[in-house]
């Protein structure tokens, strides 16, 4: 096969002692910046971009992607060890690797979460490398009314999963679709619910949020227990990862949803942040363990990790063969690709070939790398939470404050993150659900902005979303998984009690 | 809410039924003013399509009717025990720490015409001061611990990353900005 | 090398610490595109003793970003780059500043429109393209394009004016999305600029019809299979008579000192010198006029008059805010 030449002869190109040093290098710099709440991603490419201009492209493009890989990896840590998303895409992370961390099984959700990460970027460069042409002939299908179809599943494959009272469900949710509305109206230039603030105009950035409501919020909630973090007596060994491997492979029909879940969105591109919610509402619909979780269940890590990463590295598809962007991450990506003059889109793969398949052949090492990096920091990371309270909670704080800082370079930002915390803390004791709040924050303008697209389109005619094969088949599906959960819920009623343990 | 059981054995600050009826009453207004500034921009479905202010007006509706439900459930007390939202020592707990934090960006900020310290002189202030108050231990390892993370950050955010962070006058002092 | 003369001449001010080069736009989009060529620029041939670090405050379509500028009055530490939003966001949507109230520095090039259609359509000209659209009737065919009541859209009114056509505008977050819902046919044209649509033009998915300045583009080299930049007419001798170029410029913080706006001027006499600018520039068909002091503010007072009355004929001003 074509592909199978092709890819040999990238692998001959990445696999120079100095590019896989690089690599090692490029993956160590990522998950200090995934940890690094506020860094990660996109800003964290962008910051580290100068240090490649002096290489060749191939050797920088490998830096970077490698950097790239190293922040996925990393978001995962903050979320399972301090409830603290690094990366948006984290966030369902935390949903039940926060609370095995707290019942001592920091080691294993981290070994899921990483190992998980692995899969799902496997797959998505196996993706890449074999059907690259056929796929992206399928992202340009995309336009306003099949995004938000998109959104729609998304939305719907998460609700009526909480378990919080029905109305302080849509409540959370309503204020986070509130919040995302603030700032300046993509489709008419209005500016929306900043009264004349300056500060609002940029709108409520998701980030700030998440570092609010989960990271200062559980440390308030933590205090009123005493100083002390739960989940002390997590076991570091090195066998922890053995383990937790041998668990794993029970999981496969949850990695295998979350691979299509995860290549699907990023080559669309939705983005890896959607990917994760969907990939957890889906697992948690579909799977038997279902209604555990959110109680420390380890497909709960599996499901959104593997369809965050599976998405994260296929919306490197788009960039190359389109010139679009699949997250913002990408989008840097992308100026970089320009600043040595390779300018992304459906001429590269022709014309480029020796930095293509470098690029792809090194998205194999670079994973594989990055797995063998962060597997051997499980331990230290599980350390972490033997530091004492008093040490290490003031530390959270001022990382805390750092990132929001970081994300505009705006000390507003601060005070607001202080706002969330309390709000956070609020929530989690009224049982206000968190979880629809951040989906809608992160989603909200996103789905708005499409949902108007499309209906500009159309002269206002709702039927669009049923016009093609494509939208109406998203917009069907997305209907069935919104009355999925009270059908299923219905069905278990009448099932003998006996079955339902 | 097994977890806060201990809770109800000592004095309760605030209950929860109370605090579950005045955020219910928080979101109630929030909504009111999500749905008046959304009026003033135009809540109409417009010729093509919905108008700017028409999914934040149906928002601050359905965030209305929501905390409104949320509010009377809270009032009639029917779902909720007479239970306590927050204990004064948890309350207190919590407080030791919330305010410590408010000041440690105050002293970052600045307050109205006095200028803030840029974050690194707060942040080691702040480390050391929480593990002296509440963790007891002695200034030496505070000051050791919260100088040596303080010198990390500066490392890797000013130097390696270059990412700028506010600075005060002692850095300017040092000629490190 | 060339840059060693210049660099010869005595500076009377230099940075003193990290200077953050502010991009009022998303990441990935133009204005940062070039912002970060500028930066790298910087950095290989080491034009600066302290690194200069790129920043996107895009928010409120670039308010966030020209604010914070606006904000920082006689920091020498900070400059942005800017786009056609340093007229538009204003105008639009009320927030307050104004060019005037920055401190220019130097024009480094103008960024190019191009009216593109798919190539898969059969209109050949500008002229037959615009009668399709009025033989559809209103409301059938669609313009994409960045934002609202920006750049975009005000090209898109300003060709309505004068074929009679009527589009339907459909704003998007940014070009390169745009480019490629043309190439998915979610949107029948887009007047995107040259880098935006450079890789799907030369993939022969879109063809460029016209563009909107009163000459042709110098770029002679091939960049399809048989076209230029240069081959494409300009609008006005296809009888659409719209002219609009964006600019591409640096600014200062306000109360800056005369020589630390010359500093700047030196250093970005050095960046467009470099063969990585005049590749950037060839790549992307600008119109590399550049100009400084007191040319650029009467250019900049033209251009802010010619934003006001255009966008008032298109009624895109800010009402006033209660």
């Amino acid at each position: 096969m074509e592909e199978i030449n092709s890819l040999m002869h990238g692998f001959s190109i990445a696999l120079t002692p100095y590019n896989m040093g690089l690599m090692f290098v490029g993956v160590t710099l990522g998950v200090l910046i995934g940890v690094l709440p506020g860094l990660g991603g996109a800003n964290g490419v962008a910051i580290l971009l100068p240090l490649t201009f002096t290489m060749n492209p191939t050797s920088a493009i490998i830096m970077l992607s490698c950097i790239y890989w190293g922040a996925l990896f990393g978001g995962a840590i903050t979320s399972i060890l301090f409830n603290i998303p690094g990366e948006p895409w984290s966030v369902a992370t935390t949903f039940d690797g926060y609370p095995m961390a707290q019942r001592g099984r920091a080691g294993e959700a981290l070994t899921a979460a990483f190992t998980s990460s692995f899969i799902g970027a496997l797959v998505a460069v196996l993706v890449i490398t074999f059907a690259a042409p056929t796929v992206a002939k399928f992202a340009i299908q995309f336009g306003p009314k099949e995004f938000f179809a998109v959104y729609l599943l998304t939305f719907c494959s998460f609700v009526g999963m909480t378990k919080a009272p029905p109305f302080k469900t849509i409540t959370a949710m309503m204020f986070g679709f509130a919040l995302a509305a603030v700032g300046l109206d993509t489709v008419t230039g209005q500016l929306r619910l900043t009264f004349g603030h300056m500060e609002l105009l940029k709108g409520f950035d998701f980030l700030i949020a998440v570092i609010g409501l989960f990271g200062i919020g559980e440390i308030l909630l933590t205090l009123e227990e005493g100083l002390a973090f739960k989940g002390t007596k997590s076991k570091i060994n090195v066998r922890i990862v053995i383990e937790t491997w041998k668990q794993l492979p029970k999981y496969w029909k949850t990695m295998i949803r979350s691979s299509v879940i995860g290549c699907w969105m990023g080559i669309t591109p939705g983005g890896a942040t959607p990917a994760s919610f969907m990939g957890y509402g889906v697992a948690k619909s579909m799977s038997p363990n279902g209604k555990n979780f959110g109680n420390g269940e380890m497909e709960g890590v599996i499901a959104p990790e593997v369809a965050a990463h599976a998405a994260g590295t296929s919306a490197l598809l788009p960039m190359l063969t389109l010139g679009i962007p699949g997250s913002p991450t990408a989008a840097v990506l992308l100026g970089g690709l320009l600043v040595w003059g390779l300018q992304p889109g459906p001429m590269l793969f022709v014309e480029q070939k020796d930095f293509v398949w470098g690029l792809i052949a090194s998205m194999y090492l670079g994973n594989i790398v990055g797995l063998i990096v962060v597997l051997t920091t499980v331990p230290l990371f599980a350390a972490i939470l033997r530091v004492p309270f008093s040490i290490v909670a003031p530390v959270i704080l001022v990382i805390c404050a750092i990132g929001a800082y970081t994300v505009h370079s705006s000390m507003f930002d601060v005070w607001l993150m202080l706002v969330f915390g309390v709000i956070g803390y609020v929530f989690k004791k009224l049982d206000y659900p968190l979880a629809p709040l951040v989906l809608a924050l992160v989603l909200g303008d996103r789905a708005e902005d499409a949902f108007r697209q499309a209906m500009l389109g159309s002269g206002g005619e709702m039927s669009t979303f049923f016009s093609n094969g494509l939208v109406g088949g998203i917009t069907t599906l997305a209907l069935a998984m919104l009355f999925w959960a009270p059908v299923r819920g219905l069905l278990d009623t009448f099932k003998p009690k006996a079955d339902r343990s | 809410m097994s977890e806060h059981e201990k809770n109800t054995t000592e004095k309760s600050a605030v209950s929860t039924k109370t605090m579950d009826f005045v955020v219910a009453l928080m979101f109630l207004a929030l909504g009111g003013v999500v749905m008046w500034d959304s009026s003033r921009l135009g809540s109409k479905w417009g010729s093509d399509g919905p108008e700017a202010g028409y999914f934040p007006f149906y928002i601050g509706l359905f965030l209305c009717v929501a905390a409104a439900v949320n509010a009377a459930r809270a009032y009639l007390g029917r779902d909720l025990k007479a239970a306590s939202f927050v204990s004064t020592t948890a309350l207190k707990m919590v407080f030791s720490v919330l305010l410590p934090t408010i000041f440690y960006v105050l002293l970052i900020d600045g307050v109205g015409p006095i200028p803030g310290l840029g974050i690194y002189v707060p942040s080691v202030l702040f480390i050391a001061a929480f593990m002296r108050w509440l963790g007891r231990y002695k200034w030496l390892m505070a000051a050791v611990v919260s100088v040596g993370v303080v010198v990390v950050f500066f490392l890797m955010f000013e130097i390696w990353f270059k990412v700028p962070l506010p600075k005060g006058p002692l850095e300017a002092a040092l000629g490190l900005n | 090398m060339l840059l060693a003369s210049t660099a010869a001449c005595a500076e009377a001010w230099k940075p003193t610490k990290s200077v953050e080069f502010v991009v009022p736009a998303g990441a990935g989009g133009g204005a940062d595109q070039m912002a970060r060529l500028i930066q790298s620029v910087v950095a290989k041939y080491k034009l600066m003793d302290q690194p200069l670090i790129v920043v996107n405050k895009g928010g409120g379509a670039g308010a966030e970003g020209f604010l914070d500028i606006k904000g920082s009055a006689k920091d020498p530490h900070k400059i942005i780059i800017t786009l056609s939003n340093l007229f538009t966001t204003p105008l639009a949507t009320g927030v307050p500043f104004n060019w005037k109230e920055l401190t220019p520095v130097q024009m480094m090039a103008l960024d190019q429109f191009v009216l593109w259609v798919n190539s898969e359509t059969p209109y050949k000209t500008a002229k037959e393209y615009t009668d399709a659209v009025k033989a559809a009737g209103t409301g059938k065919m669609k313009m994409g394009g960045t934002g609202s009541k920006q750049e975009d859209q005000i090209i898109t009114v300003a060709i309505e004016k004068q074929s009679g056509a009527k589009f339907i505008y459909i704003p998007y977050k940014g070009g390169g999305e745009v480019a490629v819902q043309l190439v998915g046919k979610h949107v029948d044209s887009t007047v995107n600029n040259p880098i935006e649509a450079v890789e799907q033009w030369r993939a022969g998915l879109l063809r460029a019809l016209c563009v909107f300045d009163d000459v042709p583009m110098p770029y002679k080299a091939k960049v399809t299979k048989d076209k230029s930049w240069g081959d494409i007419p300009t609008c006005k001798s296809q009888g659409m008579d719209v002219d609009y170029q964006m600019l591409r410029g640096i600014f200062m913080a306000p109360g800056v000192s005369k020589e630390q706006i010359d500093y700047y001027v030196v250093l970005m006499k050095k960046v467009r010198e470099t063969q990585e600018w005049k590749e950037f520039m060839e790549k992307g068909a600008f119109d590399q006029k550049s100009m400084n002091g007191e040319e650029f503010k009467s250019w900049l007072t033209k251009e802010e008059t010619r934003h006001q009355s255009l966008m008032a004929e298109a009624g895109f001003l800010a009402k006033k805010q209660q």
